[in-house]
């Protein structure tokens, strides 16, 4: 059966900005899905308001629309674009759901638009939990004994039956947002409540505990024909009661028996034929009783997910691309296995290596969240590894979180010696649990123990146990007396060199290059294997490879010309989908110079690991010893460290060191720009300032910088990431407190003070140098006042309020910057504009998360640009070259920002919902999962979108909340003048609203929390506010107003907490109204990013 | 620490892989000989060593934890363990579920099988891809290995091989157990059992056993057969004798040409019975219509092949285990291919209508691996009660 020929056009949905549960997985199931449909011939339209992501690259579909995926924009693209099919299972639960609504408000049948890949009907049937239940039922699954409620009353009943502990799961939410174990009666309340509001549709299900029973997935194809293929097993190593993005999961199955797994098998594929998946991908969970072997199916999710993402990386089986192809009305037998050529994709890949995946927490951001690990997804990110066996893969995978751990043992864990202490931390899944039970072993507890503590399947206890085992027989061993089989068997086992190092420094330290040297010396290297779906029984030629110690190796290593490019490793706040761009376009661009690519690469979620970006791809850590091996065998002429963020970042001058050729800036150049001392010195010589700064390495150093330097103060320990632990300080007592609570000072680790420009423009600017010539790509002003990291605040581009004569300072000082740093590729460079003058913030010559955006919005792949300069062509080059577009007119910004007759504007996205009781207050450490873009011809416009599309939508109507800061309130008169103008009511706490009214604006006061009931939080509460504008005083415990900004995210409730971003919004509602006044919908239309660019 | 005893695999050509011995005490030195194969199944590890298919084979098992569920005595193809070797890169000696009663070593070693563990078993699977299957020797003396390459190349090649005599029952017996009932909520197991007074009014099949797999038997009497096992050997008149309402070819080892009396029974029996093979039987039954074999270079071991329906165009997930497949180009015109595998395009069914026979050179009764083409034993089932 070819493909269908009724069908012309295409309407793929995106997933939007990335939040916890939902990541560059769907970037990656969304590239595969579209270039899967141009290649069969079909125009492929887009829509997906995340700009980061390579899938709205305007190269790739036909038309791609940055817009809200909401109905409202999505019937404005259909009206406009009138595609035959809309694709809705590519981008995971958001494209779904918005499916969903489309289909009730009859859009689809309005504009005559098919469903493909999956039809409304089995949607539901998936997602209404008791829908499900009845389906999995009649194809003869087992259910866990549940009672579906939507009101109060009929959860209380239900609790009676079920007892203590039991489970909610809320309907139709994202990652599990609001479900979790219920364990008393003392927390009933709370968390019923919050179960209620995650969902959209006000379901529950409280479900029988299946806590400590074993967690499997089946990755599961169906074609139209009912074909179907189980394509990966997954099992989690943690038992059930942790959401399985939570979880460590290993590929294949380990511990059921062939009879156990076929029952499931057959299950699964029953079950996907009864819920009515007619093409595509799904995933299929199960719980097993290990006393028993009784099966549970837990859900079932009729798209492609996180686990189809790490499914298709586990085995090299393509799951998107296959299911888009499906979705067109081939059969699996038509179509070929990519990597073996010879045979189809209707097949079950057979693995002959264990795949491991560890997710990535960032409880560090969020010191207040719950680490304890539930049903409610909370890791940002998640880090995937292959080795011959389970204590390999573990070992590799936990050293790709790159969270400092070189393995299993020797972490901060390491401290604790009390055992039965340890015993009884076990017991609770936290992101830390593994680390936990690793100390444990090494302190003795025996397999048996920790399997009564945690539930851990045996099997993997007793690997880990080998791990454990092992390192600990080489305690107290001198490095000259180490026997080389003990080493070979400990590489075996995946210890590092960075870890046995430590183990071995008992009496003499031994460092991690003494290790390296013993281990050459006795030509003690990794081997590499391929990731061939088949188990080496067909010939391979996709050179998909991981390392492992063993004795033979089948890459296939070419004498061509050719580049790697270290990637960013797991998503985390501060890194991740920007990165994975940029790296993507490097890769494209150096093949489309005929250079060979090879990236590197542990993030399984990414576009940057599908084995068809780069020519090689090694599923590899990002750690010294794991990417000297593969230089060794690879020999490339360059490896590029400035596109994967910090993480190549902090291995360059290592690498430098072993004599890699490391191309674009050099590490000494970027060394210069994190080195405050020689950059102050580059400043001066290229004639900008900072603000006023010093160091202190005491407290009482503090104080005397602060004298010196003034207050406000931005404080941060000398070696942060994504602006951890950064903060504004006010006065004396506040700088104190930080220096108490917050860092270790020492003079080892010195703090940082600097004098915080308030009330300042904060400008990003990214720009390039091929060591001639230097441009500025572009030139981004923050909406809100510096101070707020930029990756967490919004910004547009063109600016706003800069005048020409600025743009001209910030120009010529970029350039300078790039000649003065020997910048060879990207820079990027964060101003702050007070009073006229121009500080230079931060300078980061290396890809910035900004680059997207920009590239996005100016029309140029910078990121490609890039990459062929660092690998030695010039600017003027590639623009006589021309396939990047027009280059030499960026040689005048300024020219180029005044001809763009449109705006852009980025917002950010946060988890603060999945993270109850954590400030929602924005500042100098970036606490943002995502970002989405909305662009007009105006700027309201571009405003509104960006606002839809990141949730945050701006009423109409309404009671608006007013309390801020003691210095905004003569700013907000005219705000509030305006939003009564506009037909809102303004509530006020008492001090607010007696000075609105000391300017002629009536507002109504409200209770402070303290002031007692009924308070703002009670109103809030109740569903009576519709928009919070709320900039709190300082940075010290406002309980009140922190109270105030957690309910409104809870509530899901529009909330600003600086004045600009209200004032902003104030603007895009004013010029809503006026247009609706005139009887015309506003934003009246949509237009694709490459009808913007003029394409 | 467990301590490992060093055991070396040397093949015919020469290719020498070092590991340890599994199955074997320290104090004994041992060695086997046989066909080395790979089988690309990840899961269903007892079932393959308890396949008398594989007798005279080295089984390499191409997932690299093998033992991780144990063993116990229910998840069993045959009496015992027939592959000579167990090849694999770990062993697990913890095993864990919770029907295990015995851990792969020990079952090995109590079945007196040698294994070696702790090559790179990719490395192995690579060369007899490219260069075919070799006969191998595993053995524990680790200092001779050219007398070992010596001894390889003078054993008996698979071709021209009858390895059924060492396989098949040593008289006709009747076979009482259904299909596998496990997973309860009370944790029991087991097979279902038919009584006498059950199967008395079932039509009578008669297994012609080349080395049967348990699950063809207890498949064929859950779809509604009483069974009758026969030794291979059996001539068409004894087996008429029994008033059997069809003939059943079973799998086996070997070379199918070398079963001689096996194709001479076949033919004899062609239209008098309806007939359905398997593997073995599906390649005698080949052979029996005019349709020769031949060796493929390193056969097809698994759990993942695509074999499509060319009746119904649906694709199965079969499972494979053989080294010799029916030539296409010698397919008699009055019979209908009805299966193909995909990945190679060789042939996986046959059937002839005429004489209401018909094969499939996959095993539908799967054990290990998918249930996808369990329906053929209801089609015969079919076949036989509308007879």
């Amino acid at each position: 059966m070819p493909k269908r020929q009724d069908i012309k056009k295409i309407l793929i949905i995106g997933s939007g900005p990335i939040v916890i549960g939902q990541a560059c997985e769907f970037d990656y199931s969304g590239v595969q899905a579209v270039k899967a449909l141009k290649e069969e011939g079909y125009t492929v339209i887009l829509v997906n308001s995340n700009p980061a992501t390579i899938m709205t690259d305007p190269d790739l579909a036909d038309a791609t629309y940055i817009e809200p995926i909401t109905p409202e924009y999505i019937e404005m693209i259909i009206a406009k674009e009138r595609p035959d099919a809309v694709l809705p299972t590519i981008g995971g639960q958001t494209a779904l759901n918005v499916t969903l609504e489309l289909d009730e408000l009859g859009i689809f049948e309005k504009y005559g638009v098919e469903l493909i890949g999956a039809n409304v009907q089995a949607i539901k049937s998936a997602e209404d939990r008791d829908a499900f239940k009845k389906i999995a039922e009649k194809a003869g699954l087992d259910n866990a004994y549940s009672i579906c409620v939507t009101t109060y009353e009929e959860a209380y009943a239900a609790v009676k039956k079920l007892g203590y502990p039991f489970i909610i799961r809320p309907s139709r939410t994202l990652g599990g947002s609001g479900g979790g174990a219920v364990y008393s009666a003392d927390e009933l309340e709370v968390k019923l409540r919050r179960g209620f509001d995650a969902s959209p549709n006000h379901e529950l299900l409280l479900e029988e505990s299946l806590l400590g029973w074993k967690e499997v997935e089946l990755e599961v194809m169906r074609d139209k024909a009912n074909n179907a293929v189980v394509i990966c097993g997954i099992e989690n190593l943690d038992p059930m009661g942790v959401h399985t993005g939570d979880s460590i999961t290993v590929a294949p199955i380990q511990t059921l028996t062939d009879k156990e797994y076929q029952v499931l098998r057959d299950k699964a594929l029953r079950l996907v034929k009864e819920i009515g998946v007619d093409t595509g991908g799904c995933n299929v969970q199960f719980s097993i009783d290990p006393k028993t072997g009784r099966q549970i199916v837990i859900e079932m999710n009729p798209r492609v997910s996180r686990s189809s993402a790490l499914a298709s990386k586990a085995t090299g089986f393509p799951i998107a691309k296959i299911a888009a192809k499906l979705a067109v009305g081939y059969t699996l037998d038509e179509l070929p296995n990519d990597i073996t050529k010879m045979t189809p994709a209707c097949f079950e890949p057979s693995i002959d290596y264990v795949v491991v995946k560890i997710p990535r927490f960032t409880f560090e951001k969020f010191p207040v969240a719950d680490r304890v690990l539930g049903t409610q997804m909370k890791s940002v990110g998640e880090a995937m590894a292959i080795g011959r066996t389970f204590p390999e893969a573990l070992q590799k995978a936990l050293r790709s979180l790159e969270t400092g751990r070189q393995g299993l043992l020797g972490g901060k864990e390491s401290k604790y010696d009390n055992l039965d202490q340890l015993l009884i931390d076990i017991a609770v899944p936290t992101d830390n649990r593994l680390f936990l039970v690793g100390r444990a072993m090494e302190l003795g507890a025996t397999v048996e123990q920790v399997f009564q503590a945690t539930k851990i399947d045996y099997w993997f206890l007793n690997e880990i146990d080998k791990i454990i085992k092992k390192e600990n027989s080489v305690k107290g061993v001198e490095l000259d007396s180490l026997p080389i089989e003990t080493l070979v068997e400990l590489k075996k086992l995946g210890t590092s060199d960075h870890r046995l190092a430590q183990i071995l420094s008992s009496k003499t330290k031994v460092k991690e290059s003494d290790i390296r040297k013993l281990r050459h010396k006795n030509s003690i290297r990794p081997v590499y294997k391929t990731v061939d779906t088949c188990a080496a029984e067909f010939q391979s030629f996709t050179p998909y490879l991981y390392s492992t110690y063993d004795s033979h190796s089948d890459s296939n290593v070419t004498n061509n010309k050719k580049v790697i490019i270290l990637g960013g490793g797991p998503n985390r706040i501060g890194q991740g989908l920007e990165f994975d761009y940029c790296c993507v376009h490097a890769a494209m661009a150096l093949r489309e110079a005929g250079i060979e690519t090879i990236m590197v690469n542990c993030n399984p979620e990414t576009v940057s690991t599908d084995y068809d970006t780069s020519d090689r791809l090694y599923f590899e850590p990002l750690t010294l010893e794991d990417v000297l091996e593969i230089i060794h065998v690879e020999k490339p002429f360059g490896v590029i460290v400035q596109y994967g963020g910090q993480t190549p970042l902090r291995l360059s001058m290592l690498l430098k060191d072993e004599g890699v050729p490391i191309i674009g800036t050099s590490p000494e150049a970027i060394d210069t720009t994190e080195d405050r001392r020689k950059f102050s010195v580059l400043l001066s010589k290229v004639g900008l300032i900072q603000a006023d700064s010093g160091t202190a390495s005491t407290i009482e150093e503090a104080i005397d910088v602060s004298v010196k330097v003034g207050f406000p103060l931005m404080v941060r320990p000398s070696f942060v990431l994504g602006g951890r632990a950064m903060a504004v300080v006010h006065d004396r007592a506040e700088l104190e407190s930080y220096i108490a609570e917050s860092v270790e000072v020492s003079y080892d680790r010195p703090v940082l003070l600097d004098r915080f420009l308030d009330d300042a423009i904060e400008v990003d600017v990214d720009s390039i140098s091929d060591g001639k010539e230097q441009m500025v790509c572009g030139i981004i002003e923050h909406i809100e006042r510096a101070g707020i990291h930029s990756g967490d605040s919004s910004f547009i581009l063109p600016s706003q309020n800069l005048s020409a004569e600025l743009i001209e300072e910030i120009e010529a000082s970029t350039k300078a910057l790039l000649r003065d740093c020997n910048v060879l590729g990207l820079m990027n460079v964060q101003y702050a504009i007070r009073k006229g003058r121009v500080y230079v913030l931060e300078v980061n010559p290396r890809a910035s998360r900004s680059i997207p955006f920009v590239s996005k919005v100016v029309g140029i792949p910078w990121a490609k640009v890039a990459a062929r300069v660092m690998a030695g062509e010039s600017l003027k080059e590639l623009s006589e070259l021309g396939i990047y577009g027009d280059l030499n007119k960026f040689s005048n910004y300024q020219s180029v920002a005044s001809k763009l007759n449109y705006f852009a504007i980025k917002e950010s996205v946060f988890p603060f919902i999945k993270f109850p009781g954590v400030d929602a207050l924005l500042g100098p450490e970036m606490k943002s999962t995502g970002e989405v873009m909305g662009i007009d011809t105006t700027v309201p416009g571009a405003f509104l979108r960006a606002q839809v599309a990141s949730s945050n939508p701006l009423p109409t109507s309404g009671k608006v909340f007013i309390s801020v800061k003691e210095s905004d309130k003569i700013h907000c008169v005219n705000m509030a003048k305006s939003l009564l103008e506009l037909g809102f009511e303004i509530i006020a706490t008492k001090g607010t609203s007696d000075f609105l009214l000391t300017h002629g604006i009536k507002s109504k006061s409200i209770n402070k929390v303290r002031e007692g009931s009924p308070h703002i939080v009670d109103l809030v509460n109740e569903g009576g506010i519709s928009l919070i504008i709320n900039t709190p005083e300082g940075t010290g415990p406002l309980l009140d107003s922190r109270t105030i900004r957690s309910t409104a995210i809870e509530q899901r409730i529009p909330l600003f907490t600086t004045l600009a971003a209200a004032e902003q919004a104030v603007s895009a509602m004013q010029l809503r109204s006026s247009e609706a006044k005139l009887g015309l919908r506003y934003p009246s239309g949509v237009s694709s990013i490459q009808e913007y660019l003029g394409r | 620490m467990h301590h490992e005893k060093p055991a070396i695999l040397v093949l015919e050509d020469g290719k020498v892989f070092k590991g340890f011995a599994v199955g074997v005490g320290e104090d004994t030195d041992k060695e086997a000989i046989g066909e080395v194969v790979f089988n690309t199944a990840m899961s269903g590890y007892q079932e393959i060593l308890t396949d008398p298919s594989y007798t005279g084979q080295m089984i390499t098992f191409t997932y690299p934890h093998i033992g991780n569920v144990g063993t116990n005595s229910q998840d069993i193809e045959s009496d015992k363990v027939h592959a000579t070797g167990l090849i694999v890169k770990d062993i697990a000696r913890n095993p864990s579920n919770y029907r295990s009663e015995k851990s792969l070593p020990q079952y090995l070693k109590d079945n007196n099988i040698l294994g070696i563990s702790g090559i790179d078993t990719r490395e192995l699977v690579l060369h007899l891809r490219t260069h075919g299957s070799k006969i191998g020797i595993i053995s524990t003396r680790t200092n001779n290995i050219s007398d070992l390459v010596d001894k390889a190349k003078t054993a008996p090649n698979m071709e021209g091989l009858d390895l059924v005599p060492n396989v098949t029952c040593k008289k006709a017996y009747d076979w009482k157990e259904g299909a596998w009932c496990g997973l309860q909520a009370d944790g029991k197991s087991y097979y279902t059992s038919y009584s006498d007074q059950v199967l008395s009014t079932r039509p009578l099949v008669v297994a012609i056993d080349f080395g049967i797999k348990y699950n063809i038997l207890r498949l064929l009497t859950e779809i509604g057969f009483r069974v009758k096992v026969v030794p291979a050997n059996t001539s068409a008149t004894e087996i008429m004798s029994y008033k059997p309402d069809a003939l059943f070819l079973s799998n086996g080892p070997g070379d199918p040409a070398a079963v001689t009396y096996g194709i001479e029974t076949t033919k004899n029996l062609l239209g008098k019975l309806p007939i359905f093979g398997i593997c073995l039987g599906h390649q005698i039954l080949g052979i029996a219509l005019g349709a020769p074999t031949f060796k493929l270079k390193f056969g097809h071991r698994g759990g993942n092949h695509p074999v499509k329906n060319q009746i119904t165009g649906h694709v199965e997930i079969s499972v494979q285990n053989h080294g010799f497949a029916t030539k296409a180009e010698t397919i008699p015109k009055d019979i209908i291919v009805t299966h193909l595998n995909l990945n190679d395009n060789t042939i996986e069914g046959i059937d002839a209508p005429d004489l209401n026979a018909f094969s499939v050179q996959y095993h539908p009764e799967c054990s290990p691996g998918p249930s996808d083409s369990q329906y053929l034993f209801k089609d015969f089932y079919n076949r036989v009660v509308n007879n």
